[in-house]
């Protein structure tokens, strides 16, 4: 990565003078069975950029939402500059100047870039009516102060993300916000886009505006932040400057572990050694393409050996497993499996041929909440457990048996819905869904993503034993660390083609970030325009 | 299931160096989509524009000026319906209680009639807005289904127009040389007041939609509920507007017609919302809510009135007719529009 | 956001042993499951202790043989709303059936019913094509055929009443066997049928899959789109035996007004048995529970002199508090 124009230091004058622009004090929130926030202090000064972080169920959504009115605390209260306020709904918390910019754009797709800026609060001419001249001058205005330029007719689903993002970011800062927060802002953006996002954070800084900055991304919250704030379990663990404290220490808080055990033992549960890769692939791909999102990606998969996609978001790593799922249409480009060629892609013919996929957005793709643990883990192999198109439930039963015993799902029977379940068990169901199949090849996008720590080792040390079994597994993950430590062999992405293949003693940290930034030779810019001419 | 979620994959290749020149991902829409979305826009539009000159050579008896009159007089009363029905659509809702509800405005004004202009005017918008508001509480507030809540309304509303009429016997007649009588039959240049009323209603309505607030939100409460209300936009309450809104043209809708036919007929209206519906999507508007236009209504209605118009003047044709081309139409419009919806999505 | 962030407040949907039958009163998940068996049971008892010549045979005979071809299409209409989707055009499939009839009863009765159920086939196969491969939504697709339908129906008809003479296809609708309805015993046999499908077989569980969830049903290998076309095939079936089935009670094919309506009667008998409308359940004797209790509360509303206007009222009241039991509930 390009070396960070210099990001403003923390600014003595204007941050750690000024009083607490919004405070939350002792803020409880329950849910049926949950206390989603205990006690929790916190308070975010003028003109900072203060980092929230903390594992998936810390409280940090919950914290937000009670800050931004989405929710009503259960006790405790919150003031801005001093005075104490309540917020029945959003709107009021914006009205006080709390704008949120969230990981999923939240604006309205169809509709224009300036309508999008001004919804709510649409200038007049004198008859009372939208002033649209006024209003797209203004956002053309608005934008330009951050560098982006953007005719604001165009409806906002037409711009890359990154794009929409300043929009949000734009329409946030012209309702006057005194506090923007920003949940997970980057976890979509391309490098250049941090950048850009970054310079804007330090303009608001410069007009004194207290950012609330949510990241699980280190390098991150090192570079831009100025204190941080760690919750773990619903309660506050430690508020305090960043720049004095230890990545490791900021780790050990946030996992509730001890430090030397941090250290240790490392991030992730794998084990050290290799895996035994056989000779012959038994997957191959050749040719890959798919407009726009793939452009000639071959890969093979050894079985017994895991095999890591490497890449930035956006760089085509979940479309490729998608794609040798048969679940992206492609343009070009076949699959083999074990010396056969696959005729029609589709998910049904995978899987008859052995390939299994994890999709990503599990919510989404993967689980079907009110179906019970039982018929999801069968869902795909229910044409196998039945007769006549008739359901054999003793064999559903056993099948299921076998699998939340080994995986150890925890459920209060297999009759329990799946949506009722934590995140981590729904991602054992899911993967107990395709190992039920026997699959050769097992492709896993993010399957440790939103998962707890404890279930999120399990699943680490489950695909170890997995590629020890014999299987061919192909794993996606955004955490550097398990993706390092995970694989055998690292194939990464760029632009949808593939950029670089580490394997050996070069699969380390060092290296791949070599692969990401861009040192290696570089086939991503000139194979789409190739890709456009045939026909 | 958000058919217009954007793609996540737009490539932005930007050079950092001059972040200001640059331009947005994709700056440029293609030849293609903009005339997919112009297609979009005005197909409707053209459709009926082909039609009508193709009718005007065909049956010269179709150009005729008092043709053009019956048939505008025809469409202005489910054309006052589909207004509302339009803008409860780009909410993203439904409103099929209409019809029902217009039968009632009708015998409500036919009723009060007795006691003057203005009290045949106020009841069916009083009772019917209320109806409306119960649709619009129930379904903001109570956080059910449209579909589902519009369905009962649609029963309950009959029903109490049945209850008025001791059950269905009596027609209440509005007494002649009224006021209230002329607001249906009279004219203005042999045009129908009612036609007038249309599209001053529709003229409004699209100043609503375009230019003010709650146009807007309405639009962003259909493109993104989540988002509208993460805006601060007043979500529930445009939704309460919107179905008293619809309850209450519909309402006006059958009143006028009651004036027009000097009675509150009580079997009008059974399945007017399909057709305002109908009218709707021919027009146009995206039935998942978030795009849409009062114009391509007023095409789509007049497209329908166009199609029964022709195939009474085909003497030969069976009336029946008219129902298989309203249908015919209505799926080569939506698949036309799936179609052009995925045009312009991939860039 | 987050979907994790703020772990899933253990919902309370299940009804558990421990919980004491007083607090299952308060969950509204309980009446959403059981609510329409219980109104039944308040129903029946009501009109036995306060309505004369009510719990009769011959009243339940005559009960049942009207409710029947709405549970006949209703249990077609269970299957699509559990995929996520509706049938608007169930109505004009009976108009069409019904139309068909008359015309090929002239070759025999078999030939007939073929045709008619065959015309019933492909209307759903309309609908499924337009839903599951153009991607409409069913909303849409179905409205289509709704107002075509029974256009087509007229233009067949001529639109003429036609009277049925044949004496197989009027005993359809006047016999009985065992003192039962023939009607109610076709009836009944396809709710067993239906149940059995939606419970035990695989079709039947992708069904509820593919409304639970489409594209996890699709990356799960599930043949998305024969399943939606399989399901808007069965209600298109579903809809012309029950077109079938009333022109030979009405002893006269009439395309004109057969079947009106029957979208609602049908959407109605579904909601209230606690299908939610939102896809990814499908409750079989709740369909039936759900169309008889309409039957039996018009019945009731009748045998006591009241008006027509107040039995659809009622129906209006019970099916707000059928989604309202039913509606998501969210947590603040």
């Amino acid at each position: 990565m390009a070396p960070p124009e210099a990001v403003p230091e923390a600014p003595e004058a204007a941050g750690y003078t000024a009083s607490a622009v919004l405070e939350a004090r002792s803020v409880s929130k329950r849910f049926p069975g949950v206390v989603a926030l205990d006690d929790v202090t916190f308070s975010l000064r003028a003109g900072e950029t203060h980092a929230l972080v903390g594992e998936n169920g810390a409280g940090k959504s919950t914290l937000i939402k009670v800050l931004t009115g989405v929710y009503r605390p259960d006790g405790g209260e919150l003031r801005m500059t001093g005075e104490p306020v309540r917020f029945a709904r959003p709107f009021e918390a914006q009205q006080a100047g709390i704008s949120t910019i969230y990981q999923e754009v939240n604006l309205v797709p169809l509709m224009s870039v300036a309508r999008n800026i001004f919804l709510g609060r649409e200038p007049r001419n004198r008859f009372g009516l939208i002033d649209f001249a006024r209003m797209h001058r203004e956002t053309g205005e608005l934008l330009d102060g951050f560098g982006v330029r953007v005719d604001p007719r165009r409806p906002l689903h037409t711009l890359g993300v990154g794009t929409q993002q300043m929009v949000a970011l734009a329409r946030a800062v012209s309702v006057n916000a005194q506090v923007v927060i920003m949940d997970e802002p980057t976890s979509s953006l391309e490098p250049r886009e941090v950048e850009t996002l970054f310079r804007v954070i330090g303009n608001l800084r410069d007009k004194g505006i207290a950012v609330l900055y949510v990241s699980h991304r280190m390098d991150e919250l090192y570079r831009i932040c100025d204190r941080v704030t760690v919750l773990r379990d619903g309660r506050h663990i430690h508020t305090g400057e960043l720049a004095g404290l230890d990545r490791m220490q900021l780790v050990s808080m946030m996992l509730g572990r001890d430090l030397s055990e941090v250290r240790r033992s490392g991030v992730t549960s794998f084990t050290a050694e290799g895996h035994e890769a056989a000779r012959t692939p038994v997957l191959t791909a050749t040719g890959l393409s798919s407009r726009l999102q793939l452009h000639d990606i071959s890969v093979s998969l050894y079985a017994g050996e895991v095999l890591g996609l490497g890449g930035l978001l956006g760089s085509g790593r979940s479309e490729t497993a998608k794609a040798l799922s048969g679940a992206l249409r492609l343009d070009a480009g076949e699959l083999t499996v074990d010396g056969t060629t696959l005729k029609r892609l589709t998910p049904a013919a995978a899987i008859r041929a052995g390939i299994s996929l994890l999709p990503e957005d599990r919510k989404a793709e993967g689980i079907v909440p009110g179906l019970s643990v039982r018929e999801n883990i069968v869902l795909a192999a229910m044409p196998r457990l039945s007769r006549a198109g008739v359901v054999s439930r003793a064999k559903q039963d056993r099948i299921v048996d076998i699998f939340m015993k080994r995986l150890r799902i925890k459920a209060s029977s297999p009759e329990q819905k799946v949506g009722e379940l934590s995140g981590g068990n729904q991602q054992k169901v899911l993967l107990a869904r395709w190992l039920c199949l026997e699959p050769k090849v097992l492709l896993l996008d993010e399957p440790t993503r939103g998962i707890d720590v404890g279930a999120k080792a399990e699943v680490q040390s489950l695909i170890d034993d997995l590629a020890r079994e014999g299987l061919a597994v192909l794993l996606i993950s955004s955490d550097i660390e398990e993706l390092i430590e995970g694989a055998d062999r690292i194939v990464v992405l760029r632009g949808g083609a593939v950029a670089g293949e580490l394997s050996g003693d070069d699969v380390a940290e060092d290296q791949l970030l070599e692969v990401l930034a861009d040192h290696a030779p570089e086939p991503a810019d000139t194979a789409p325009a190739a890709q456009e001419d045939p026909r | 299931m958000n058919e217009t979620k954007p793609a996540t994959a737009a490539p932005a290749p930007v050079p950092t160096k001059a972040p200001a020149a640059r331009p947005a991902a994709g700056a440029e829409q293609t030849g293609r989509q903009r005339a997919a979305e112009l297609l979009q826009r005005q197909g409707v539009l053209a459709v009926l524009l082909t039609v009508v000159i193709a009718a005007s050579f065909i049956y010269p008896t179709f150009a005729s000026l008092d043709n053009a009159r019956g048939v505008t007089i025809q469409a202005s009363f489910l054309a006052v319906v589909a207004l509302g029905m339009t803008m409860v659509i780009i909410t993203g809702g439904i409103d099929l209680s209409v019809g029902s509800v217009f039968a009632l405005g009708g015998v409500l004004a036919a009723w009060a009639s007795q006691y003057g202009f203005l009290a045949a005017l106020l009841l069916p918008l009083v009772v019917c807005g209320g109806i409306g508001l119960l649709n619009g509480l129930l379904i903001a507030r109570g956080n059910m289904a449209p579909f589902i809540v519009t369905l009962a309304t649609l029963l309950g509303a009959r029903g109490l127009l049945l209850a008025l009429t001791d059950e269905g016997a009596t027609t209440y007649l509005v007494p002649e040389d009224s006021a209230f009588g002329e607001l249906g039959q009279g004219s203005v240049w042999g045009f129908g007041h009612p036609i007038i009323i249309a599209l001053v209603l529709f003229g409004a309505g699209g100043l609503v939609l375009q230019r003010t607030s709650f146009g807007q939100t309405l639009f962003a409460v259909g493109g993104s509920s989540d988002a509208a209300t993460l805006m601060g936009l007043p979500v529930a309450r445009t939704k309460i507007l919107v179905y008293t809104l619809s309850g209450l043209l519909a309402g006006l809708a059958g009143a006028l017609n009651a004036a027009r036919l000097s009675s509150g007929v009580t079997i009008v209206g059974v399945g007017m919302e399909l057709d305002a519906i109908s009218a709707v999507v021919i027009g146009g508007t995206l039935l998942v809510g978030g795009a849409g236009s009062i114009s391509g209504t007023l095409w789509g209605v007049l497209l329908l009135a166009v199609i029964q118009n022709l195939i009474n003047q085909i003497g030969s044709l069976n009336s029946s007719y008219q129902s298989v081309v309203s249908g015919g139409f209505l799926i080569v419009v939506v698949v036309a529009q799936r179609y052009l919806a995925r045009s312009r999505r991939s860039t | 956001m987050n979907p994790t962030a703020v772990a899933p407040p253990a919902k309370s949907d299940e009804p558990r042993t421990s919980v004491s039958p007083l607090a299952r009163l308060r969950d509204p998940a309980w009446y959403q499951r059981y609510g329409v068996y219980m109104a039944v049971a308040v129903v029946l008892l009501f009109n036995a202790l306060f309505t004369e010549h009510f719990m009769t045979a011959d009243n339940f005979r005559t009960q049942l043989v009207q409710v029947a071809p709405i549970v006949i299409v209703a249990l077609g209409m269970a299957l699509v709303i559990g995929t996520e989707g509706v049938d608007l055009s169930v109505g004009s499939t009976m108009a069409l059936a019904a139309a068909f009839l008359p015309l090929y009863l002239g070759y025999g009765l078999l030939p007939a019913l073929v045709v008619a159920l065959l015309a019933g086939a492909v209307v759903g196969a309309v609908n499924g094509a337009l839903v599951s491969l153009v991607g409409l939504q069913p909303i849409v697709a179905t409205l289509a055929l709704f107002v075509g339908g029974r256009g087509l129906a007229l233009v067949m008809a001529d639109g003429q009443l036609k009277q049925i003479v044949n004496p197989d296809l009027l005993s359809l609708g006047t016999g009985s066997f065992l003192g039962i309805p023939l009607v109610v015993w076709i009836a009944g046999i396809l709710a067993a049928v239906v149940a059995f499908l939606v419970q035990r077989t695989t079709f039947g569980r992708q069904v509820v899959a593919v409304g639970g969830n489409r594209s996890a049903a699709a990356l799960a290998g599930l043949p998305v789109k024969r399943v939606l076309i399989g399901v808007y095939v069965i209600c298109g079936v579903l809809a012309a035996l029950a077109g079938i089935l009333a022109t030979a009670r009405l002893t006269a094919s009439d395309p004109s007004s057969l079947g009106t309506l029957m979208e609602l009667s049908a959407i109605t008998a579904v909601v209230v048995g606690g299908t939610p409308l939102n896809g990814g359940s499908v409750r079989v004797l709740g369909t039936v529970a759900g169309a008889l209790l309409m039957q039996l509360l018009r019945a009731t509303l009748v045998k006591h002199d009241l008006p027509d206007s107040t039995a659809q009222i009622a129906q209006a009241a019970i099916i707000i508090a059928a989604v309202y039991v039913a509606r998501e509930r969210r947590s603040r």
